[in-house]
């Protein structure tokens, strides 16, 4: 019996077997590096990182598909892929002094955030349901892990376990949704997806389980009300975990998120967009009205990232060349502004005792006046004040909103920024008009958070003042 | 008259099923005769000689055994689960029984101007077959342990779980050489190609890996813990009597005899003579007599393992050793080009 | 005549799969979903696949429900008490609101459709003609060579979590 193997050309998918492949030798040198030098496993990690983003790089501008159409290197993906490299890096850097703190300082961290990494660069790039699903299991399964890393903490193990087992529930609606999905259509491939839907628009099959899908996704990326899980995780996970998973899990399951739906049901009978735009409503409105509600930065984070979930939501329902480009650039806003606020948190706590409190934010700004001033920056780029990254993001998916006829979802839009201007601003008064909280003068700021607070700060002015390159490089599109 | 095909080769089956038992609960019957005369030279004893003795030799003892067997008082624990308490040792026997399904017996010859296959089925997956209702054969201790409501057969059953899992997976990985060989993943393919020269030429290692995890599944010295009597008075069969207790016991030897029959036809050339030597059941027989002889030989011998040391050795010897075993292979044939 | 037995084994396999949800025992849970498992060998030993269903009895039903099983009898939680009062009483009623919504709603959509007919790729004269078996390494690594290497990245991380949760503190 002969094989006729498929085309593997493995350099379509060299960022994320270089990740690999850094995440297997960080598993080994693991063995041999004495329990003092773990960092350097991390940097070993970073190392990966930096030589996975020049691959990425070299594969720019020229789309390719490979292993019969089962990944792509499209530019689509590839800005993710940057995107998610980054916040990867960044959230090393973070990690590297704090799992110290935390004494959780074991190379097995480098190498499940490593391992992570590779699910989501797959899942960015993936073009078939198999491998979106793998790649989700691939991204989940360390996470789940990270987040019960510090074994001695109980809140830590409960998240680990929540998240486990509701990943789990949501993976099984996600793969029931591909097991219908290839009823109806008799494949995965999100291109003969399409194709069989140009010839036969109304497909029942299809229907259910792009419904079923749409939850799979709408549980990873926590929309309403899929997204019960996040504030506990969020909030019981360590907090370089939660900065981590913050970041990567959205690009990568948006990423996944906007190619099955916008390269696979197009030509789909049902308007879904009725559908992502309710949820883009409720998810919006109910992040930001809970998030008012918050003592606690971590679960306020938490529900600002149910809200921001719900603006990229969107972009997806504006469709087109202006919304996709909208979405990836606010992605990548998104993950320098929000790794920038949860650093702060990580630099401002004294050894394992975090300020987790925002009543206890008070006077940082008179100790710590840098650390203080960042970390105003990143919450007014989360609200969407101008000139920072957060305001081109959203100035960019509103408009394009609003140019395909959606309007009165951009103004629910703008109405929810203006609503969570008052959370993101209370923090920022907490630290520079109330009475100093006392505590504040045994903290010792890590050097490396700094630089990775500093690194964040540098990318969300600089996106905010001249946004022109990003967005350039975001409106690559898809291979289709 | 004629009949449907369909209906013959039901029939066919039917027979050849109620054949394979019956030969099976008889070969059971006298195993456990010839397992205490073994034993008992062994240790320089008579051994049993007065029920129907012939020679010496109490040829109608596992008669009587049976009749005592039945008619002693059927026990129940008082807080036993009475469903799966009641279910597990028919799962036992019944596992046990269900590999045969696909045991290469004997050459297919014409009989009376029809041709007649010595198996039951052909199935082309057979060895797969073969693990997986072996597989499943866990089940009955596991089960009978739970239901029993006590410790030490829980324990036993415990021990017993995590035994055979672990050493499930060297038996698989050892056969693996064997099918690498073949081609096949069918039993009669298999025999068939050991017509002259029994596959334990090429794979010495995976036989003895193989003849080594079989011991461990089913649970006989030195890996008997998941009974251990020292410790665990009688393991998961502690609170059986009667007839249920008889149906473990069964499937303890009809397990024994199904893993020197896999061991005979994997290895040994099954019903093949050795350089194709009059092919024929008495092959196969002799050579699970001898695979017998050699667990009873080892049971009068050996000690019981530790159970760290059981475990250490299945997943820290054995597994790498299977693993080791299907890399040279592969290496081999691929150079050879086989 | 001959989807007599697809439907007992769908019948069964339907059954016990009830059989989990319901049982209060976890013991009986497990044994029902070892019904369930080798039900659908079963079902593929009718579609001709029976290197899968050798595989499903192999590897579910023989390995990882023994697991479970052995699991639940470390733990030994007994039967499950009833439903949690207080905080989540609420949430029953709208359990079984949306559970049936979603039940009704898949099964109208079974009935509604007519299911696609067409033959694949791997019909039953296709594959006795190479062997269920070889199809199934063909297909591994030909079409799904990168989901399969992808399943094994996954394991290894299965294998590392393990480790980093269950390791003793050194």
């Amino acid at each position: 019996m002969s094989l006729s193997v498929p085309d593997l050309n493995f350099r379509v998918i060299a960022p994320a077997l270089i990740v690999a492949l850094t995440a297997l030798i960080v598993l080994l040198a693991e063995l041999v590096t004495p329990a003092p030098r773990k960092r350097w496993l991390g940097v070993l990690g970073l190392i990966g990182l930096l030589i996975a983003a020049g691959a990425t790089v070299g594969l720019w501008g020229a789309p390719a598909s490979a292993f019969g159409g089962m990944v792509v290197a499209d530019n689509f993906g590839l800005f993710l892929t940057l995107v998610i490299l980054l916040g990867a890096a960044l959230s090393i850097l973070l990690a590297l002094d704090f799992v110290r703190a935390h004494r959780v300082d074991q190379g097995e961290y480098y190498v499940l955030v490593l391992f992570a990494v590779v699910g989501m660069i797959l899942m960015a790039t993936a073009t078939d349901l198999i491998v979106i699903f793998l790649a989700l299991e691939l991204l989940s399964l360390p996470l789940y892990i990270l987040a019960a890393f510090k074994r001695a903490d109980a809140r830590s193990l409960e998240a680990g376990l929540k998240y486990f087992l509701l990943g789990a529930f949501s993976s099984a609606f996600f793969l029931y949704g591909i097991a219908f999905i290839f009823g109806g259509t008799g494949t995965t491939n999100l291109m003969k997806i399409a194709d069989a839907l140009a010839k036969n628009p109304r497909n029942d099959l299809l229907l259910v389980g792009a419904g079923l899908l749409l939850v799979g996704f709408a549980f990873k990326v926590a929309l309403v009300p899929f997204h019960w899980w996040t504030p506990d995780v969020y909030d019981g996970a360590p907090t370089a975990v939660t900065a981590f998973m913050s970041v990567g899990v959205k690009a990568a399951a948006f990423g996944a998120f906007f190619r099955a739906f916008l390269v696979a049901l197009p030509a789909f009978a049902f308007d879904w967009r009725i559908v992502l735009a309710a949820l883009a409503v409720l998810t919006m409105t109910l992040g930001n009205v809970a998030a008012l509600l918050q003592s606690n930065v971590k679960r306020m984070l938490a529900y600002s990232s149910i809200a921001h979930a719900g603006y990229i939501l969107i972009a997806l329902v504006a469709m087109g060349a202006s919304g996709l480009s909208s979405a990836l650039f606010y992605l990548l806003a998104y993950t320098l502004t929000n790794l920038g606020a949860f650093g702060a948190v990580i630099a401002l706590s004294d050894g394992e005792r975090e300020r987790l409190e925002i009543r206890d934010w008070g006077g940082a700004a008179r100790q710590y006046p840098f650390i203080a001033a960042m970390f105003a920056i990143f919450m007014l780029s989360l609200a969407g004040f101008p000139p920072l990254a957060g305001f081109t993001g959203k100035f960019l998916i509103f408009s394009a909103a609003v140019e395909t006829g959606w309007a009165w979802l951009a103004v629910i839009g703008v109405l929810n920024s203006l609503v969570s201007a008052y959370f993101y601003l209370r923090p920022i008064v907490q630290m520079y008009m109330s009475e100093p909280v006392p505590g504040w003068d045994r903290i010792r700021v890590a050097p490396l958070v700094a630089l990775a607070l500093v690194l964040a700060l540098i990318g969300v002015i600089a996106l905010g003042l001249y946004p022109t390159p990003a967005i350039v490089m975001a409106t690559g599109g898809f291979l289709r | 008259m004629t009949l449907d095909p369909i209906v013959i080769t039901l029939i066919e089956a039917v027979v050849k099923t109620i054949v394979v038992i019956v030969a099976l609960l008889t070969a059971f019957a006298y195993l456990t005769l010839v397992e205490r005369y073994v034993i008992a030279k062994i240790q320089s004893r008579i051994g049993p000689n007065r029920v129907g003795a012939i020679g010496g030799i109490a040829l109608l003892q596992p008669i009587a055994d049976a009749i005592k067997m039945i008619f002693k008082e059927d026990f129940w624990p008082s807080q036993a689960d009475k469903i799966i308490y009641t279910i597990a040792p028919g799962i036992a026997v019944g596992t046990a029984l269900l590999a045969w399904a696909v045991m290469p017996l004997h050459p297919s010859t014409e009989i009376f101007g029809y041709r007649v296959d010595f198996f039951i089925a052909d199935v082309n997956i057979g060895v797969l077959y073969l693990l997986a209702i072996g597989s499943l054969g866990v089940y009955g201790i596991v089960l009978g342990g739970w239901g029993s409501n006590n410790k030490y057969s829980m324990l036993g059953a415990l021990r017993s779980t995590a035994q055979m899992i672990s050493y499930e997976v060297s038996l698989g990985l050892a056969l693996v050489g064997v099918l690498m060989i073949s081609g096949s993943l069918s039993l009669v393919t298999i025999v068939e190609k050991q017509s002259f020269i029994w596959n334990v030429v090429w794979q010495p290692l995976g036989f003895i890996i193989y003849f080594i995890a079989a011991v461990a599944e089913v649970n006989r010295l030195p890996f008997d813990l998941p009974e251990a009597e020292t410790e665990l008075v009688a393991g998961y069969q502690t609170e059986y009597s009667s007839l249920k207790f008889a149906l473990f016991y069964m499937a303890e030897y009809i397990n024994m005899i199904t893993v020197s029959a896999i061991a005979a036809t994997m290895f040994l050339g099954g019903y093949q003579g050795p350089f194709g030597i009059l092919p024929g059941v008495h092959w196969l027989v002799l050579k699970i007599m001898f695979f017998i002889f050699v667990m009873m030989w080892m049971r009068g011998t050996l000690p019981r393992f530790r159970y760290d040391q059981l475990m250490r050795f299945g997943w820290q010897v054995l597994l790498p050793l299977a693993l080791a075993n299907i890399f040279i292979t592969a290496l081999v044939m691929l150079v050879v080009g086989a | 005549m001959e989807s007599i037995p697809f439907y007992f084994l769908a019948a069964l396999a339907v059954l016990a799969a009830l059989g989990v949800v319901v049982m209060r025992d976890p013991v009986y849970s497990a044994l029902a979903l070892a019904v369930v498992l080798t039900a659908l060998a079963g079902l593929y030993v009718l579609l001709s696949a029976p290197f899968l269903a050798a595989a499903q009895v192999m590897i579910y039903a023989g390995a990882i429900l023994i697991l479970f099983v052995f699991v639940i009898m470390l733990l030994s939680p007994g039967r499950e008490g009833d439903a949690p009062r207080g905080a989540l009483k609420w949430q029953r009623p709208l359990a079984v609101i949306f559970g049936g919504a979603l039940v009704a709603q898949l099964a109208l959509v079974l009935l509604m459709t007519i299911l696609p007919t067409g033959r694949g790729l791997y019909t039953p004269e296709y594959l006795a003609q190479i062997g269920s078996t070889q199809a199934v390494g063909a297909a591994l690594f030909t079409d799904y060579l990168l989901p399969f290497e992808i399943t094994s990245l996954l394991l290894l991380v299965a294998m590392v979590g393990v480790i980093v949760l269950a390791k003793k503190k050194s």
